[in-house]
């Protein structure tokens, strides 16, 4: 809390539309200089989101995907022993220099880094369960010691630190205190309708209401096992403008279903509500 | 000043404690509400509420404490005043109507407004009751009524809008009282770990291959070890139906818990009714599964023994005997001896009880915990639990490996 927050407000972008209740969280993790925890439905634009804020605020993003095997080690530094082994064999290089074979991960490299970043760490709840836990003090404390030399690194401007969870794994309450939450909602039609505007400037806007319409329509049937989300609507509506659909009605015949539902039940279970057993097109 | 909306969210079971509060003062005094009730809200909730199965009880504590704030803060009289000037009269109202509309004198209007606040829990467009738009609700905004208060619109007075959305309660459906522990669970569980070098060696050992180096004089020589691999087994058997139904749910979590656990080598999850007869069925209904000699034979001494119930049933229910598929037979094996030779086979063994502690020293309950070590179903029993299971665990591990 060193510095002064930032007057920066957060307002969305041209291509990133938000909600003001997104914009509070937003504002309140810039000032407060606190991580942004972002929950939500698949494919609500977690991800996007943090894009949206390195473009807005022009920082620079770094991101840092996690996966099972992930550990929290991996995002500080990685000394790479067998490369120190090796050059010491054939005498390339300097050895001596530990540095030399310290590779910063992508935490270490916000924190070096001599201008703001946005740190985006991409769904924390796939990796192992303790993950969180030892992020505790580094994301705290914004500085960590590279054991190997001695040497900290320590932040040189706090970095934005934006965290997504897809909710497969409960995170910790300690962890949880430190961040800001945030859930996106599932956009409601008006938005929805700015958000395909942006994404599809120009379109016919029959053709955008009756995608809106068989969208919600989907949505709202109970017996999907995954309801289709934003980005595949996106996705959606661009197919049928490559293929120069004009006209959409929901039975049977609607056109590259695929695109919205991804599950072979889900299919079928429209197929038999609007088209009497036989399946769609997909 | 906002600290009894604090104690308010505590009674709600939204745990904010200082930390919380401090960061809520620090976005306060950053002026990130933008000085209304609105920007309040939403900078509250981002701060205050840690998962979205809060969200609802958030909704319902600032709905219960600003409900007074907001209704008190308007300027009721103020607004009359606007509304009147802005009022337009609609055609198509009968005169017997519009004078109906305006018996309502203030004191009325401003009874019947904060009732109705209260009551409403939604947006509302059009119609004659509800506060919202275009209707001949006497509050509202671009309606007809003639007399009554406008809520929202065009003065910029955005008060309305953070208590209608905490009011609209969006977030019921993510309440989710019940999972609120199975983290704690899945930590109790993880303590059963237990890693062993097999398989193929793909993994650099740096100590070894330091000194097998030095021992060649410098010449390098590089020593690789088998990754580290989950090796825990664990039989879980658990009672269905019957007496065991109010724990249904409790149980299920337990068995969700354990059954996404990664750091499992070997998981097998049975079911029984009361007792084990003989056999362990694949399925709550009791189909499939295997006799316990074939358990028994299949699976080693290590493997660690997890049996979830009440263990209270009539006491003629232990003594039912039967042979190994479950079928009454007079020569057959009553039921504790069958469990019996399930704790003789399994090294470690547990039987994990939901009814209350107290309960357990009479009846089936105490016969069992004589076979068994039992421990209650809850998280400081499950860790109780687990200790037990792996205690011992590295002498007897060291043993082997000598």
């Amino acid at each position: 809390m060193s510095q002064a927050p930032t007057p920066v407000r957060f307002k969305g972008t041209d291509t990133y539309l938000t909600h003001e209740s997104l914009q509070a969280a937003v504002n309140c993790a810039l000032t407060l200089q606190r991580p942004l925890l972002v929950k939500g439905e698949p494919g609500t634009g977690k991800t996007l989101l943090a894009e949206a804020i390195a473009e807005a605020l022009g920082h620079r993003l770094i991101t840092w995907h996690v996966k099972s095997t992930t550990r929290a080690q991996d995002g500080l530094y990685v000394y790479d022993t067998v490369q120190r082994l090796y050059d010491s064999r054939f005498n390339d290089g300097d050895v001596r220099d530990i540095r030399k074979y310290i590779r910063q991960g992508p935490l270490g490299e916000a924190f070096s880094s001599p201008e703001r970043v946005v740190l985006l760490i991409d769904e924390v709840d796939k990796a192992d369960l303790e993950f969180p836990n030892d992020l505790l003090h580094e994301l705290d404390r914004m500085r960590f010691r590279v054991t190997e030399t001695g040497d900290e690194v320590v932040a040189k401007h706090r970095p934005v630190v934006v965290i997504t969870s897809n909710n497969e794994k409960e995170l910790p309450d300690a962890f949880l205190r430190r961040c800001v939450f945030h859930f996106i909602d599932f956009p409601d039609t008006e938005l929805m309708r700015r958000i395909v505007d942006v994404h599809h400037p120009g379109l016919d806007s029959a053709l955008s209401e009756q995608a809106l319409k068989v969208f919600y329509e989907l949505r709202s049937f109970t017996r999907l096992r995954k309801k289709p989300s934003t980005s595949e609507l996106i996705d959606w509506i661009a197919v049928l403008k490559a293929q120069g659909v004009h006209d959409l009605k929901l039975d049977e015949q609607l056109p590259f279903l695929g695109a919205l539902l991804k599950k072979e039940q889900d299919l079928v279970s429209v197929a038999e509500a609007f088209g009497r057993g036989r399946r769609p097109r997909a | 000043m906002f600290l009894p909306f604090f104690y308010e969210l505590r009674r709600r079971g939204l745990k904010v404690g200082a930390q919380e509060a401090l960061a809520l003062a620090g976005a306060l005094r950053a002026g990130l509400h933008d000085s209304h009730l609105d920007g309040f809200y939403h900078v509250s909730r981002a701060l205050l509420v840690h998962s979205e199965t809060q969200l609802d009880a958030f909704d319902q504590a600032f709905l219960a404490h600003f409900q007074g704030v907001e209704t008190a803060s308007l300027e009721l009289t103020q607004e009359l005043l606007n509304w009147l000037e802005e009022a337009r009269e609609r055609p198509d109202l009968s005169p017997e109507e519009l004078a109906l509309l305006e018996q309502l004198d203030p004191e009325e209007l401003r009874r019947l407004f904060e009732e109705r606040l209260k009551e409403q829990k939604e947006r509302h467009d059009g119609g004659n009751r509800w506060v919202g738009t275009g209707g001949t609700s006497p509050f509202g905004n671009n309606g007809f009524g003639r007399e009554g208060i406008r809520v929202g619109g065009g003065a910029g007075n955005r008060q309305g809008r953070a208590l209608m959305q905490a009011g609209a309660r969006r977030y019921a459906g993510y309440r989710d009282d019940v999972v609120l522990d199975t983290r704690q669970m899945a930590v109790a569980l993880r303590k059963l770990r237990a890693f062993a070098r097999d398989g193929a060696p793909d993994e650099l050992d740096v100590d070894e291959s330091i000194a097998a180096t030095a021992r060649n004089a410098g010449e390098l020589e590089v020593v690789t070890r088998p990754p580290r691999r989950p090796n825990t087994r664990v039989v879980l058997a658990m009672d269905v139906g019957g007496s065991m139904d109010p724990y249904a749910a409790l149980v299920s979590r337990l068995f969700s818990v354990a059954s996404q656990a990664t750091h499992f080598k070997e998981l097998r999850t049975y079911y029984f009714h009361n007792c084990v007869y003989g056999k362990l069925y694949a399925t709550p209904q009791l189909t499939g599964g295997i006799t316990v000699p074939e358990l028994v034979a299949q699976v080693g001494r290590h493997h660690k023994l997890v049996m979830v119930g009440d263990a209270s049933m009539a006491p003629y229910e232990l003594s039912i005997r039967t042979d190994a598929q479950g079928h009454y037979k007079t020569d057959g094996l009553e039921g504790l001896t069958w469990l019996m030779q399930l704790a003789q086979h399994f090294e470690r063994n547990v039987w994990l009880n939901p009814e209350p502690m107290g309960t357990w020293r009479t009846g089936t309950i105490s016969v069992i915990a004589r076979v068994f070590p039992m421990f209650a179903l809850t998280v400081e029993g499950l860790g109780e639990a687990v200790t037990h299971l792996t205690r011992g665990r590295t002498v007897r591990g060291a043993a082997a490996r000598r």
